[in-house]
C-alpha cells in the first residue's frame, strides 16, 4: 500500500468511527431534552430517573464523539493538504463557522448540564439540555454543508491563476437543496438510531424487572421517535435519490448496477452475480423500482436511469481518460444495507410496542437478546449510508472538480502514513472496548431506585455535589 | 474592506483564538500535570477534577476554532503546517484524545487499578501538549524548512526529529511552565483546603522556573528570529505580568494572580504573532516559499465573509462561555465529594474503594 492508500483507510477508519457515535448523540441529546421537558411539566419522578439514566448514556457517548472528532478537524490538513490548499477557500468557512457557532454551545451547555443540577434553578438547566441538542444539529447542519459541496459544488469559480477554487457566494454553499435534503436524511436517520437504542434498551430493562413503569414510558417515546423518524427517512431518501441522479448519475448507476441505460429498470433486492458486478446469475427483482427511485416514473422513457458504460463514455469526453466508476459492488450492497439494516430497525420498534401492549411485559430469552443488540442495525445502516455516498463518489473528492488521489499530501511517507493509522486503529479500538463496558455496565445498573433532588443552592451549602468527576 | 485589512485582521483573530486556547487549556493543561502533586487522596483528586468538569470541552473548542479558521483564513497555512508537523501533531491529537475520554472515565468506575491508570493518563496526555505546542510555535518562530514543489506550493521538507532544538525545547519548557503555573494558580481560586495550600506553594516554585525560562526563550526569540521590534512590547507585558502575578500569589490574593497569570499566557502568544508578522511560516532555506499573510491567505470574499460570522458569533461566545465560569465560580472543598464511589458504575458484586 502507498501513503494514498493509507491515507484513504485512515479516513474512513476515523470518520466512521466518529460517526458511530455522532448520530447516537443526535438523536439522544433531544429525546433526553424531551424526558426532562416531561417531568418539568408532569413533575413524574418516572421522567426524570429516565432522564437521568439516558443522560449517563449519553455523556459516555458524547466522549467518544467529541474526542474523535478533534482528529477529524486537523487531518484535512495533516493528510490531505493539497485538497486543502484546493479548496480551502471555501469547505474551510463552513467549518470554522461549525466551531463558532456549534462546538461551542453544545460543549459549553453540557458542561452546564452535567454540573449545573445544583446550581441553576430547573426552568434553566432544562434550557441548557435544549442548547446542547440545537448545538448538535447546527453542529451536523454546517459539516454536512461542507460535505454536500463535495457532492455537488456550487458557489465557486476556478481560478486558473491560482489554480484553486474560489468561493463567489456562500449563501450558495450553505443553502442548496444537497444540503438540505441530506441535513433531514442524515437527521432522520440519527433519531432512527437512537430512537432504535431507547426502545432496545428500555424493553431490556423491562423484561428484567428495573423501573419497569419508567422504561414502559420511554419505550413508548423510542417508538414514537422510531417511526416519526423512519417515514422521515424514507421520504428524504426518496428526495435525495433524485436529487443524486440530477448530480452524480454515476453513483446511482452504481448503486443499482446498472450497466447499460433503461427504461423500467428493476430494483434488485439480492442478486447473486460475478464479483465485479457486470453480470447477474440470480436475483429477485421488484420491476420499475429502481426507475421510480431515480425519476420518480415506473415506466415509460421517463424512466430511463442511465447505465455505467454510457457515463463512463461521456466522462471520458468531458474529463478525459480515466475510469470514472465506483467499485460497483461495494457501493451496490452499502445502498442495500443502509435500506435493509434500518428497516430492521423499525420493525423492531414495531415488534416491541405490540409484545408490550396494554401492560404486557415479555419473557422469552430470545426477545431479550434482540432488545440488546437490535440498536446496532441501523446503526451499521447509517454507516453504511456513509460509505455508499463516499465511495459511490469516488474517484472524485470533490465531484468533477478534484480527483481524491490528487488531494493527498505529497510530503506524506508511508511510514507517517503507517504510524499514524496503526494509531489511531488501536487507540480506537481500546476506546471502543472501554466505552462498550462502561455502556454496558451503565445499562445492567439501570435508572436509580430513587433520585435526590437537589435544590438550588445546595452546592454551596456545603452539601454533596450532585454530580462530580 | 481592502484584502490587506482582510488578511490583518485575520491574523490578528487568529491569534484572538489562540490567546483563548492559551488562557483557557493552558490551566486544563496544569492541573492535569499537577494532578499526582497536589492531589493527596481520592476525594481531592476528584476535587481537582471537578474543577475543570464543567469547563475544559469549552476550553478545547478555542483550539478546534482556531484550526477552523486557519483552514478558512489561510488554507496554505493549514495544509503546509499541518501536514509538515504531521508526527508532532499525531502524538499532540492522541494525547487531547486520551486527555477527555479520561477525564470524562476515570471516576466511572471505583476500582483502584482503573482510577490509578487514568490519573496517570491524563498527566501524561496533559504534559504532551503542554510541552508541543511551546515546541510547534517555537519552530513557526524560528523558521522552518519549506521549499517549493512542483505546483508552486510550500511544502515542508523536514522530519519530525528536525522539530526539535535546543531552540525549541526551550520553547517547550517555557510554555510548560507557564502553563503548570497558570493550573497551580487556578486551582488556588477554584479550591478550598490543603489543596489551596498546596497549590499556591507549587505556583511560587514552578512560577520562578517559568519565569527564568520565559525570558531566556523570550531574548532568544527576540535576538535571533523577530520580524518587529515592536513584539518586545508584548515581552515587557508578559514579563511584568508575571511579576505581578507571582506577587499576588504571594499575598494571597488569587483571583489577581489569576487575572495576571492570564495576562502572561496571552502576551506570550501576542509575542509570538508579533514577531512572526507578516509572516505565518517563514522557511529557513528559501526565502520564496516562506508563507506570509499575502501568499497564505483566502480570497477577500471569503474572509469578508467569515468576519461577517466572527463579528456576530464571538460576543456571543464569549457571553455564554463567561456565564458558565461565573455559574460555577464558587470554590470546591473535598469535604462535598462525599463518597469516592458516587457516580461509579459499579456492578452490584463489586467492592467498592
Ligand atoms: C439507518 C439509516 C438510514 C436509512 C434507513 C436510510 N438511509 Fe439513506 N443514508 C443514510 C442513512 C439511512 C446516511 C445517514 O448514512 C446517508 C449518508 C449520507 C447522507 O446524506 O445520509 C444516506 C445516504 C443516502 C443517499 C445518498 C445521497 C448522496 O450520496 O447524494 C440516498 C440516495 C439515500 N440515502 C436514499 C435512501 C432511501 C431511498 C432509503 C429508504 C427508503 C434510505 N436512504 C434509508
Ligand atoms: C460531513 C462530513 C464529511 C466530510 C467533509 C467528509 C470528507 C471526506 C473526504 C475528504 C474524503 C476523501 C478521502 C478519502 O477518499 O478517503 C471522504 C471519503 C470517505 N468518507 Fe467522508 N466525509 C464526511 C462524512 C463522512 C461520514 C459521516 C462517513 C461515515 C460514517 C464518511 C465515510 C467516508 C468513507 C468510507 C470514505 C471513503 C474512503 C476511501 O476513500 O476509501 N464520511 N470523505
Ligand atoms: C469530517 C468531518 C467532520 C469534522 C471535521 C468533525 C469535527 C468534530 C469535532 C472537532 C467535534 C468535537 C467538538 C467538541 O469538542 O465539542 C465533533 C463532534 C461532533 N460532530 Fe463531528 N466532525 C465531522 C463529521 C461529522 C458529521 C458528518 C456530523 C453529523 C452529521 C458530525 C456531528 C457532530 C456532533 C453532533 C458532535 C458532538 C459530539 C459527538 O459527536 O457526540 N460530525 N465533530
Amino acid at each position: 500500500m502507498n501513503a494514498l492508500d493509507l491515507a484513504r483507510w485512515q479516513f474512513g477508519i476515523t470518520t466512521v468511527y466518529h460517526f458511530l457515535f455522532v448520530p447516537l448523540t443526535i438523536g439522544s441529546a433531544t429525546l433526553v431534552a424531551i424526558m426532562q421537558t416531561a417531568w418539568y411539566r408532569t413533575g413524574d419522578e418516572k421522567w426524570l430517573k429516565a432522564t437521568k439514566f439516558f443522560g449517563k448514556l449519553l455523556l459516555i457517548n458524547f466522549a467518544i464523539g467529541v474526542v474523535t472528532g478533534i482528529v477529524q478537524e486537523f487531518q484535512f490538513g495533516m493528510a490531505w493538504s493539497d485538497y486543502s490548499r484546493f479548496v480551502g477557500d471555501i469547505f474551510g468557512a463552513p467549518l470554522a463557522v461549525e466551531g463558532l457557532a456549534s462546538f461551542f454551545l453544545e460543549s459549553t451547555f453540557l458542561g452546564l448540564w452535567i454540573f449545573g443540577w445544583d446550581r441553576l434553578p430547573r426552568g434553566l438547566h432544562l434550557a441548557t439540555i435544549w442548547c446542547v441538542a440545537a448545538g448538535t444539529m447546527l453542529s451536523a447542519y454546517f459539516i454536512l454543508a461542507a460535505n454536500s459541496f463535495m457532492q455537488h459544488p456550487v458557489g465557486y469559480i476556478f481560478n486558473p491563476v491560482t489554480k484553486r477554487a474560489e468561493l463567489v457566494d456562500f449563501g450558495k454553499v450553505l443553502f442548496q437543496n444537497t444540503t438540505y435534503t441530506t441535513f433531514f436524511h442524515v437527521i432522520a436517520s440519527a433519531f432512527l438510531v437512537s430512537g432504535v437504542m431507547v426502545v432496545g434498551v428500555s424493553l431490556w430493562l423491562m423484561m428484567r424487572d428495573q423501573s419497569a413503569d419508567a422504561m414502559r414510558k420511554t419505550l413508548k417515546l423510542g417508538v414514537i421517535a422510531t417511526i416519526i423518524a423512519g417515514m422521515a427517512v424514507m421520504y428524504t431518501g426518496d428526495v435525495q435519490a433524485k436529487i443524486m441522479v440530477a448530480q452524480q448519475p454515476m453513483k446511482m448507476a452504481a448503486a443499482e448496477a446498472v450497466y447499460e441505460t433503461a427504461e423500467n429498470v428493476p430494483f434488485s433486492l439480492v442478486t447473486v452475480g460475478s464479483l465485479d458486478g457486470s453480470e447477474a446469475y440470480w436475483a429477485i427483482d421488484i420491476p420499475g423500482l429502481t426507475s421510480f427511485l431515480a425519476t420518480g416514473n415506473w415506466t415509460g422513457p421517463d424512466s430511463t436511469v442511465q447505465g455505467i458504460n454510457d457515463l463512463q463514455a461521456q466522462y471520458e469526453q468531458k474529463f478525459g481518460p480515466g475510469n470514472y466508476a465506483p467499485y460497483v459492488p461495494l457501493v451496490f450492497w452499502a445502498f442495500r444495507a443502509m435500506i435493509g439494516l434500518g428497516f430492521l430497525g423499525i420493525l423492531f420498534a414495531l415488534f416491541a410496542a405490540w409484545i408490550t401492549r396494554k401492560g404486557r411485559t415479555p419473557k422469552a430469552p430470545v426477545v431479550k437478546l434482540a432488545a440488546a443488540v437490535a440498536f446496532l442495525f441501523p446503526l451499521i445502516g447509517i454507516s453504511a449510508g456513509w460509505i455508499f455516498t463516499e465511495m459511490g463518489r469516488q474517484p472524485w473528492i470533490v465531484f468533477g472538480l478534484m480527483k481524491t488521489s490528487d488531494g493527498v499530501s505529497p510530503t506524506l511517507t508511508t511510514t507517517q502514513a503507517l504510524i499514524s493509522i496503526v494509531t489511531f486503529t488501536l487507540l480506537y479500538g481500546v476506546l471502543a472496548v472501554i466505552e462498550f463496558g462502561l455502556i454496558i455496565r451503565a445499562v445492567k445498573i439501570g435508572p436509580p431506585e430513587t433520585v435526590e433532588l437537589a435544590e438550588l443552592g445546595d452546592a454551596d451549602s456545603g452539601r454533596p455535589l450532585t454530580f462530580s468527576y | 474592506m481592502s484584502w490587506e485589512t482582510l488578511q490583518i485582521i485575520w491574523f490578528v483573530l487568529i491569534a484572538v483564538l489562540w490567546i483563548g486556547y492559551f488562557v483557557l487549556e493552558g490551566f486544563d493543561f496544569g492541573v492535569g500535570v499537577l494532578l499526582p502533586v497536589v492531589a493527596k487522596n481520592e476525594a481531592e483528586r476528584r476535587t481537582v477534577l471537578t474543577t475543570l468538569g464543567p469547563v475544559w470541552d469549552g476550553n478545547e473548542v478555542w483550539l478546534l476554532v482556531a484550526g477552523g479558521a486557519t483552514f478558512a483564513a489561510f488554507p496554505e497555512w493549514y495544509a503546509t503546517l499541518f501536514s509538515g508537523f504531521y508526527i508532532a501533531l499525531l502524538i499532540i491529537l492522541c494525547a487531547l484524545i486520551v486527555r477527555g475520554v479520561g477525564f470524562e472515565y476515570r471516576s466511572k468506575r471505583s476500582s483502584l487499578v482503573w482510577r490509578r491508570n487514568w490519573d496517570t493518563a491524563i498527566t501524561v496526555s496533559s504534559f504532551l501538549p503542554a510541552l508541543l505546542w511551546g515546541v510547534a510555535f517555537a519552530n513557526i518562530a524560528k523558521g522552518t524548512p519549506l521549499e517549493l514543489d512542483a505546483n508552486g506550493n510550500s511544502q515542508y521538507i523536514g522530519t519530525f526529529w528536525d522539530l526539535l532544538s535546543p531552540y525549541t525545547l526551550l520553547g517547550g519548557l517555557t510554555t510548560l511552565f507557564l502553563f503548570v503555573t497558570h493550573g497551580a494558580v487556578f486551582l488556588a481560586l477554584k479550591t478550598d483546603g490543603d489543596i489551596r495550600t498546596r497549590s499556591n506553594k507549587i505556583a511560587s516554585q514552578s512560577g520562578l522556573v517559568a519565569a527564568v525560562l520565559a525570558v531566556a526563550f523570550g531574548l532568544w526569540t527576540q535576538l535571533s528570529y523577530s520580524q518587529n521590534a515592536i513584539s518586545w512590547l508584548p515581552l515587557a507585558i508578559a514579563v511584568l505580568s508575571w511579576v505581578a502575578a507571582l506577587a499576588a500569589n504571594r499575598l494571597g490574593r488569587e483571583g489577581f494572580a489569576f487575572l495576571f497569570s492570564a495576562i502572561t499566557q496571552g502576551s506570550v502568544v501576542i509575542f509570538l504573532f508579533c514577531a512572526l508578522y507578516p509572516y505565518v511560516m517563514p522557511s529557513s532555506i528559501q526565502p520564496a516559499a516562506s508563507l506570509t499573510i499575502t501568499n497564505a491567505s483566502s480570497t477577500q470574499y471569503t474572509l469578508t465573509v467569515m468576519t461577517w460570522v466572527a463579528v456576530f458569533l464571538t460576543p456571543l461566545v464569549l457571553c455564554y462561555q463567561a456565564w458558565s465560569y461565573w455559574v460555577f465560580r464558587k470554590r470546591l472543598h473535598p469535604d462535598q465529594i462525599a463518597d469516592p464511589s458516587h457516580g461509579s458504575l459499579d456492578l452490584p458484586h463489586e467492592v467498592s474503594v
